[in-house]
């Protein structure tokens, strides 16, 4: 599935929700789902700075696409962290860093979520992104 | 005054307006407060009808405004019953008001070796400045430790006033815990060694009456917002004699007799603290918020304020998993907590979506977290406009939010 694929696929499931409620529990739920990180990569450089609360964000690359894993102890934010993982992961370099993530927009994250929250998504996609540019200038070399 | 709760709540607009299609519920009070009508609408009316620039002008604009600003200092000096109206220094908040004693002090008696005491409860804003001026002398800053209470050793700080000791920097009420602190009697105890004392009253102004006069207090700082009032002003107190030692901290018009490419000879009190066009209109909103609760009555304020404080406490210790921090003897309308298993994130994020607005996080208070070993607290602060029955949907809010996070 393209990135759009699953942003579109992500979509359709908040659409089934009619309140809040709801979709913070499914956040929460995909929060449990996550390819969590390994301990050993809970480290200091694997913190990503600007959320209220610990996210630590780790990748590799196989076979020319960027895979991720994550952990946050905060459970809103885990299934914030869930749904990033979910459209970006598996993806080559170049995918992730053009990718544009318009459904943040319409499943109504941006707006329901606090603006500190909402920092804490930005740190976290920035890094993702910063990941792949750094795989792709490894290419490059 | 009849203590006319209703009333009351219909003097501050914000109040009545909906957040997530809930009715507002506002529990962060110790951030800032909201603002009753007369100050909004003194604010307006300074723009709408009384703008012009303070000292300057010969003009009637400039002569009204003028006596305006200066009432408003002299509203400020009586709240807080200091002895002149040029002992109060407007500035831009208590950040702002502590930085300018830091520096100022810092620059006169401030050398190497000497120690600066400061408490573990304290804001960042108490913390910063004082560890800058230690950097740029080479000082020493010692801080008073607490009990898991909250509370400050009182037998420690003894310990720790020396020759060394150049000032004590305390606050009097915790923002994080809510504690009170015993602040005569750690002003009397450095006096008997001849130490200044400054206390950062941004917590306590909104829910106590200061006597500077009685504390003896050689500095006492407040932010404006956190008192009903505006944004962007703030208080410095401080005695006499000690503004006038001080050398200026920001310089600039307003602040000169005289000046030449060679000398500048100072202004003197309060203007020689007041560099450039100051927040005229905040000087004013603030006198006004001042002057509003005292109507109300500061006593009464703090009796409401005391029992919401303990119908709050009681219903959340009921809740299981619920553990306050900051159980002091002596505490104001502030209660820090953590739940079992939570993160405060996660709870003031559905709280918000309640309509609820609390603080999560560590509150600028990082040293104290470590202390308790924690991230952050969810804090709930109350203001004489809050009510049970918003406690009470408070209290369901946060059962709902521990049913949805587990
Ligand atoms: C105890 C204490 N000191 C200082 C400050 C800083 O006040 P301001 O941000 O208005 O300068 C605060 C505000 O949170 C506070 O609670």
């Amino acid at each position: 599935m393209s990135i759009e694929e699953t942003e579109q696929e992500i979509i359709d499931e908040f659409e089934l929700f009619d309140d809040w409620m709801q979709r913070y529990e499914h956040l929460i739920d995909l929060g449990k789902s996550m390819p969590l990180i390994k301990d050993l990569y809970k480290t200091e450089d694997k913190l990503i700075k600007g959320c209220q609360s610990s996210v630590w964000m780790h990748s590799e690359l196989k076979d020319g696409n960027v895979f991720f894993t994550a952990d946050s102890d905060a459970i809103i934010t885990k299934g914030m962290v869930a749904l990033m993982i979910r459209v970006l992961s598996g993806h080559t370099p170049e995918e992730i860093m053009h990718s544009k993530l318009n459904f943040i927009e319409t499943i109504g994250l941006t707006k329901h979520l606090s603006p500190t929250r909402s920092n804490g998504l930005l740190s976290m996609i920035k890094q993702m992104k910063l990941d792949a540019i750094a795989y792709r200038s490894t290419f490059e070399n | 005054m009849n203590f006319d709760i209703n009333k009351i709540r219909a003097d501050f607009p914000i109040l009545s307006r909906k957040v997530n299609g809930k009715p507002l519920i506002y529990l962060d009070n110790g951030a800032t407060t909201q603002k009753p009508k007369v100050v909004i609408d003194a604010i307006e009316d300074y723009y709408t009808n009384q703008n012009a620039n303070i000292h300057r002008g010969v003009h009637t604009l400039s002569q009204e405004i003028t006596v305006a600003y200066e009432n408003a200092r002299a509203t400020v000096q009586k709240h807080l019953n200091a002895e002149h109206p040029h002992e109060i220094i407007f500035t831009k908040g208590t950040s702002d008001s502590i930085n300018l004693v830091a520096s100022s002090f810092g620059k006169k008696y401030i050398s190497e070796g000497d120690e600066i005491i400061i408490s573990a409860m304290e804001h960042h804003s108490n913390i910063l400045p004082w560890q800058q001026v230690c950097e740029e002398k080479g000082a020493i800053l010692k801080v008073i430790p607490i009990n898991e209470q909250g509370e400050l050793i009182l037998s420690e700080y003894k310990r720790l006033l020396t020759v060394k000791t150049k000032i004590v920097a305390i606050t009097h009420i915790s923002n994080t815990l809510g504690t009170i602190n015993p602040i005569e009697e750690i002003i009397a105890l450095a006096h008997v060694k001849n130490i200044p004392v400054l206390i950062d009253g941004a917590q306590a102004v909104p829910h106590t009456s200061v006597d500077v006069q009685l504390l003896s207090a050689d500095f006492y700082v407040f932010s404006g917002h956190k008192l009903f009032g505006p944004t962007g002003v703030g208080i410095l107190y401080g005695k006499e004699k000690w503004l006038n030692e001080l050398p200026p901290y920001q310089v600039g018009g307003g602040v000169i007799k005289t000046v030449t490419f060679e000398k500048t000879e100072y202004a003197d009190l309060p203007l020689k603290f007041e560099a450039g066009t100051p927040n005229i209109e905040g000087a004013i909103g603030l006198a006004v918020a001042i002057d509003y609760i005292n109507k109300i009555e500061l006593n009464k304020i703090a009796t409401y304020e005391h029992n919401l404080l303990v119908y709050a406490t009681e219903a959340l210790q009921k809740i299981e998993g619920v553990k306050i921090i900051g159980t002091a003897k002596n505490k104001a309308s502030v209660i820090s907590f953590v739940i079992e298993g939570l993160h405060p994130f996660d709870i003031g994020t559905i709280l918000d979506q309640l309509g609820i607005a609390v603080r999560t996080g560590h509150h600028c208070t990082q040293p104290l977290m470590q202390f308790y070993g924690l991230q952050g607290t969810v804090r709930a602060s109350f203001a004489f406009y809050n009510t049970q029955v918003e406690i009470d949907v408070f209290i369901n809010g946060i059962e709902r939010a521990i049913k949805m996070l587990r």
